[in-house]
Order: structure tokens, then sequence, then C-alpha cells
């Protein structure tokens, strides 16, 4: 059964020098990457429309679940959540000059590099505000 | 010819129009185009929830009843949750049938994928329409 989204498979570069196409490279890893942090996130969506669901019973139902959200171990749960999210629409976005730019293909692997740039300058200021207040508490502000 | 695409003439100029639908290739598009969407949607939103004003620790019922006050957020939210559904619900189906090994586990398990995804499509959904600013 074809699926949208296996990697190449070795068969169709038997003639090629290595013997595979995709097996190996850092493309293959991406891919890894993008598939584990996409099921991550739609199992973080069924619990999260869930906790949402709580307004609909009381405002403390809601605000008691959503104080566990301020916790420093959630909060550092968060900030994976948010890295998760990231490199998965960052990645999609090369998929998708991968797919319809026709210069894609030749660039897969540059704008690999790139997105992992972007990502860490936005992870970096982002998990220093998002963390910022747990901080505090842990280990100041008495 | 069956159903399943054979690449063995990948540069014929015609190839033979014998697929019986184009479920797959809509799917494909499906995840590009709400992909693009979501983009905007989903980091917009965990940049407000995050990291704007407070971030987290400002979030509790009064603010969700402001920001559901307007329907701009209410249809920004309605239409995140469409999209992040059914762009993740369709993805977990390829990876189902990338997987599982037995046709019975592989229904099985789209069952219950399709099962939860209606279950918070309706949910959600009723949630932001019938929200209630002052329930007790
Ligand atoms: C830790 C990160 C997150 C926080 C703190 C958060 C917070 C919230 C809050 C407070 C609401 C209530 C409605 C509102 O104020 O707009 C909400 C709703 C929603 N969020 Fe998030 N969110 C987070 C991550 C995400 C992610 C990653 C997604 C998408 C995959 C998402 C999708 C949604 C959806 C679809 C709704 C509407 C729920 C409904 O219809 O009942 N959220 N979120
Ligand atoms: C933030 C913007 C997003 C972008 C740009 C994006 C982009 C994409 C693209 C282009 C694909 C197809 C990959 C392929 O065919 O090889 C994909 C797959 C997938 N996405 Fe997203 N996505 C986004 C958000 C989400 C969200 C919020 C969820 C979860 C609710 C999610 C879950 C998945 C899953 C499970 C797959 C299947 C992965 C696979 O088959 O390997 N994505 N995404």
């Amino acid at each position: 059964m074809p699926t949208t989204a296996s990697p190449p498979t070795a068969a169709a570069g038997a003639s090629r020098r290595s013997g595979t196409l995709y097996i190996g490279d850092p493309g293959m890893w991406s891919w890894v990457a993008h598939r584990i942090t996409g099921v991550l996130t739609f199992f973080f969506l069924f619990v999260h429309v869930l906790d949402t669901a709580l307004v609909r019973v009381s405002p403390a139902a809601y605000n008691a679940v959503i104080e566990t959200y301020k916790t420093p171990l959630v909060a550092l749960l968060e900030v994976g959540l948010v890295g998760a999210v990231l490199y998965h629409a960052l990645n999609g976005i090369r998929v998708m000059l991968v797919d319809f730019w026709s210069k894609g293909p030749k660039y897969q692997r540059p704008m690999l590099w790139s997105l992992l740039g972007v990502w860490l300058v936005v992870m970096v200021p982002g998990a220093f505000f998002m963390l910022q207040r747990a901080a505090t508490e842990l280990f100041g502000g008495h | 010819m069956t159903e399943t695409l054979t690449l063995d003439k990948p540069r014929s100029p015609r190839r033979p129009a014998a697929r019986r639908s184009n479920f797959e290739l809509y799917s494909w598009l499906f995840m590009r185009l709400s992909g693009l969407a979501l983009v905007v949607l989903v980091l917009g939103h965990l940049f407000i929830m995050n990291i704007v004003d407070g971030g987290v620790h400002r979030i509790d019922f009064a603010f969700v009843a402001g920001r559901w006050s307007s329907p701009f957020w209410q249809f920004w939210d309605l239409l995140m949750l469409w999209l992040a559904q059914l762009h993740g619900g369709n993805g977990l189906r390829t990876i189902i049938d990338d997987y599982a090994r037995k046709d019975t586990t592989r229904f099985w398990l789209k069952i219950m994928l399709y099962a939860s995804m209606v279950v918070i499509l309706v949910l959600g959904t009723l949630v932001i329409f019938t929200f209630d600013p002052t329930i007790a």
C-alpha cells in the first residue's frame, strides 16, 4: 500500500553508487523527527481539548487544572512541546519547498541546517521567557 | 491495473489513468495547505499563550472568557481545532498504514483514531459555541 509520507526506499536506487538514495542521509533523520513531533503534538492536542472543555464544567475546575501548567516541571514540558511544534512547523515548510520549489531538492540539506539554526535562535530566548518565573521560584526570590 | 501506483515508467508521457480515486492526492495536498495555515494559527497561539504578557501564568477562566468574547479569537480557535485535528489525524492514518502489519490491527487502530477525532472535533466545537462566561 503506498503511503504519502514514507521515505524513498533503497529499491529504486539500486544503480546508484552507494546503493541508496536517502537512507542514512540527514534527510532521513529529519523525517523521523518530523513524524515523532507530529504524533506528540497530536496526543497533546487530545489532552488539551479535554482540559479546555473544563470551562464548561466550572471556573474552579478549569483553574485547578491550569494551575498545574504553571508548575516548574510542567513548564519544562511546555518548552519541550513548543520546541517540538516549532521543529515540525519549520521542517514542514522545508518539505513543501522540496516538493514545490524547483531548486528545493537540491537545497534540502542546507535548508535543514538553516531550519535548525532558526530553531535555536527562537528557542533560546523562548525558553528563557517560559522558564523565568519557574527559575525564580526554585532558586531565588525568597 | 489495480489501485496501487506502480512507477515502472515514471517518465513516460502518459500513465494509464486507472486509479479509482484521487483521495491520496487530495490528502497529500491537504497536508501541505493545512500545514501552511497552521504555521500562523498554532505558532501564533503558542506565542500568545506562552510568551506574551506573563505567558501561562496569566491563564485562568477569566482570561478565556475575555478571549472568547471576541468572534475573532473564537474563529481562530475553531479553525485551528479543525485544521490541526484533520491534519494530525490524517498524518496518523498514514503512520498506521506504515506500521500495522495485520489487517485487523490496522482496522482497529483506525477505528480508534477516527473515534477520537470525532470526539475531539465535536467537543471542541461545542465548547467554543456554548461557552458561558457567567457559569456558576
Ligand atoms: C503549552 C502550550 C499551550 C497553552 C498554554 C495553550 C493554552 C490554551 C488556552 C488558554 C485555550 C483556551 C482558549 C483561548 O484562550 O483561546 C486554548 C485553546 C485551544 N488550543 Fe491551546 N495552548 C497550548 C498549546 C496548543 C497547541 C500546541 C495546539 C495545537 C496543536 C493548541 C490548540 C488549541 C485549540 C484547538 C484550542 C481550542 C479548544 C476548543 O475548541 O475547546 N494549543 N489553548
Ligand atoms: C505548525 C504548522 C505545521 C506544518 C507546517 C506542518 C506540515 C506538515 C507536512 C508538510 C506534513 C507532510 C509530511 C510528508 O508528507 O512527508 C506533515 C505531516 C504530519 N503532521 Fe504536520 N504540520 C504542522 C502542524 C501539525 C500539528 C499541529 C500536528 C498535530 C496535531 C501535526 C501532525 C502531523 C502528523 C502526525 C504528520 C504525519 C507525519 C508522517 O507521516 O511522517 N502537524 N505536517
